[in-house]
């Protein structure tokens, strides 16, 4: 009996969908509500066909859906919950907006689609509009607003229903840089108080990182790594995770020109910037050497080598403290420093290399 | 490069294509113009009063109300089904739907009255059951002019429905709206800009229909007698009215087209 107390709390998803004669997408989800799962992964892995599995706009070709006990979708049995009456709120990539609709009715659409009476549902509508700071654009049309306006009352329009899971889509995706790091509060604010599963799909590390508790690599239509953040992180194990996972990301405090990590300052070539930040290093960005380095890197400090890591045809090694970082090097490299774990080197880094965004992790 | 844009977008046109571009407008403008010409100023009034041309008049509109809102209840769900389910046959029944635009209206008329007609594959048996005559009557009329008319709104409504983005409908969808919600309350209003424009083609093809009509329905003033059909009979007894009632039928075609350009030229 525990077991299907354990089991019934949540969502639970083991997908099969053929969406193609050469494609098969086979995941096993499980989600305990409270957490964010997020599925990262390239363009045409599958991710967002195992989010529209599970909130029902296709159905599974076999495996089975469950939440909090209940079967949405069971195709040996023939089970299946339309999306209608699935209560999972989607935020759908590029927004999805009803074009014809004003603000106000976009966000009470799920409410009034549940036969709520319009005063109800347009003062609980206006209230979202009020949470989301969007007062005053009750009126407007979808093509009036910004894309950051329009990704907001997208995630008004989903959360309205008071969904029983939260869906989100490449939600970040379509908005310029600075907009998304505004939106990424917002959404992690959301999202925390949020009390059901939910699940992340993006193409974006950096967001995956920031806001799942756990994270699902999809390659293919099939999950090739789950862990955190860290995990994916530090040891990928694919050559799609090495590329885009493999960065360092650095949280810290911006002025004047330097980030404070608490260990070791960096110095970024972005003199404006303030407040909590998160600096992103790409490993092969940074260059090792055994003497003191010359000339003009703005960055360096002297450590230790921690891991020696060799994926496929490349090499991949952690230095210790005062920051840890993750450093790609060539087997030449690898030789001529004689590079092993207890190796004493310095690092250098310019500082143009290093991405600065405004962020911090949760 | 945005002026080598400008020179194909914006710059002169071709000669060429000016004198063949305007030798097709003239094309269009001669024949009105010869109706023009001929119009009876002085007589019109009269001529547009005589019990022929409203009893005709009268005729006309109801039957292109009602055919273009029998298209609308029949011609709409069959341009879904067309759009977007999926059935064996498909491409055959979309060639089905659309014939009646190549057809000659006065086949399709002999197709009706032998469908529709007394003795018709349908028409016998229901004449039996309830007596009800379709040839010769307004019913006839209206049947016409829907069977030639409606493959407008049909082509036009499923062209929108295959250019509309699923997405939308599947996100009210996972709103909680039914399916019929969403048809009601996405589909529709997104493709209304098209459904208008269909609307309009539609009604005005059924105000114009004439071969089906004297095929099926017959030619019997107060009865079946549209203005089209009166502008035949006009031709031989009286040419003023022929061309008088002619104008008005311009006049209102032109000022449906000329109050839904914004919506047509989308």
């Amino acid at each position: 009996m525990v077991a299907v107390v354990l089991t019934s709390q949540g969502l639970t998803a083991d997908v099969v969908v053929h969406r193609s004669e050469n494609f098969r997408l086979e995941l096993c989800l499980s989600i305990p509500s409270g957490k964010t799962v997020a599925l990262l992964g390239p363009n045409g892995s599958g991710k967002s066909t195992a989010l529209a599995a599970i909130a029902g706009l296709i159905s599974l070709d076999s495996g089975r859906i469950l939440f909090n006990g209940v079967t949405l979708d069971d195709p040996a049995t023939g089970a299946f919950v339309p999306p209608e009456r699935r209560k999972a709120g989607v935020v759908f990539q590029n927004y999805l907006l009803f074009p014809h609709l004003s603000v106000l009715d976009n966000v009470a659409f799920g409410l009034r689609s549940r036969r709520i009476a319009r005063g109800e549902a347009n003062t609980r509508a206006r209230e979202w509009i009020e949470r989301i700071g969007l007062t005053g654009m009750e009126n407007r049309k979808p093509a009036d607003l910004s894309g950051g306006q329009s990704q907001r009352v997208a995630i008004a329009r989903a959360l309205a229903i008071t969904p029983d899971l939260l869906l989100l889509d490449e939600p970040l995706s379509a908005l310029d840089i600075s907009t998304r790091s505004e939106l990424r509060h917002m959404l992690k604010e959301h999202l925390t108080n949020f009390d059901g599963p939910r699940l992340l799909i993006t193409h974006d590390p950096t967001e995956a990182f920031l806001l799942a508790d756990e994270i699902h690599v999809i390659e293919d239509g099939t999950v090739t790594q789950v862990g955190n953040a860290d995990e994916i992180r530090l040891r990928p194990r694919t050559q799609y995770a090495a590329d885009l996972a493999g960065f360092n990301l650095i949280m810290g405090t911006a002025r004047s020109g330097i980030v404070d990590t608490g260990v070791q300052p960096l110095y970024i070539a972005n003199n404006e910037i303030a407040g909590p930040v998160l600096a992103t290093i790409h490993p092969t960005a940074i260059s090792l050497y055994l003497e003191p380095p010359k000339g003009s890197p703005r960055n360096s400090w002297s450590t230790t080598v921690y891991r020696v890591e060799r994926f496929e045809n490349r090499i991949r090694l952690s230095t210790g403290p005062p920051l840890p970082v993750t450093v790609e090097v060539t087997e030449q490299a690898k030789t001529e420093l004689g590079l092993k774990p207890g190796t004493q080197i310095w690092v250098a880094l310019k500082a143009t290399e290093i991405g600065i965004q405004p962020g911090r992790f949760s | 490069m945005p002026f080598q844009q400008r020179s194909i977008t914006t710059g002169r046109s071709p000669i060429l294509l000016v004198v063949l571009g305007l030798t097709g407008l003239t094309f269009f403008v001669v024949p009105l113009l010869g109706l023009l010409w001929r119009v009876p100023w002085k007589r019109t009034p009269d001529l547009l009063t005589s019990q022929m041309v409203l009893d005709a008049l009268r005729l006309s509109v109801i039957a292109s109300l009602a055919a273009t809102a029998i298209s609308c209840v029949i011609g709409v769900p069959l341009a879904w089904l067309l759009a977007r389910a999926e059935f064996p046959g498909k491409a055959i029944v979309r060639s089905i739907v659309t014939l009646p635009l190549v057809l000659p209206p006065v086949v399709g008329g002999t197709a009706l009255l032998f469908a529709l007609g007394r003795r018709g594959l349908v028409g016998g048996p229901l004449n039996q059951v309830t007596g009800l005559l379709m040839p010769f009557s307004l019913w006839g009329v209206i049947l016409a002019a829907t069977f030639v008319a409606m493959p407008f709104l049909v082509i036009t409504v499923e062209g929108a429905l295959h250019n509309l983005d699923e997405k939308h409908e599947r996100a009210a969808a996972s709103l909680g709206a039914s399916r019929w919600m969403v048809i009601r309350r996405i589909t529709v209003p997104m493709i209304a800009p098209s459904l208008i424009a269909g609307l309009a083609l539609t009604w005005a093809r059924a105000f114009g229909e004439f071969g089906a009509t004297v095929t099926f329905a017959g030619n019997l003033q107060g009865r079946t007698q549209t203005l089209p059909l009166a502008v035949f009979v006009a031709l031989e007894s009286d040419r003023d009215a022929a061309v008088a009632i002619s104008m008005i039928m311009v006049f209102v075609s032109l000022i449906v087209l000329i109050a839904l350009r914004d919506r047509w030229w989308r």
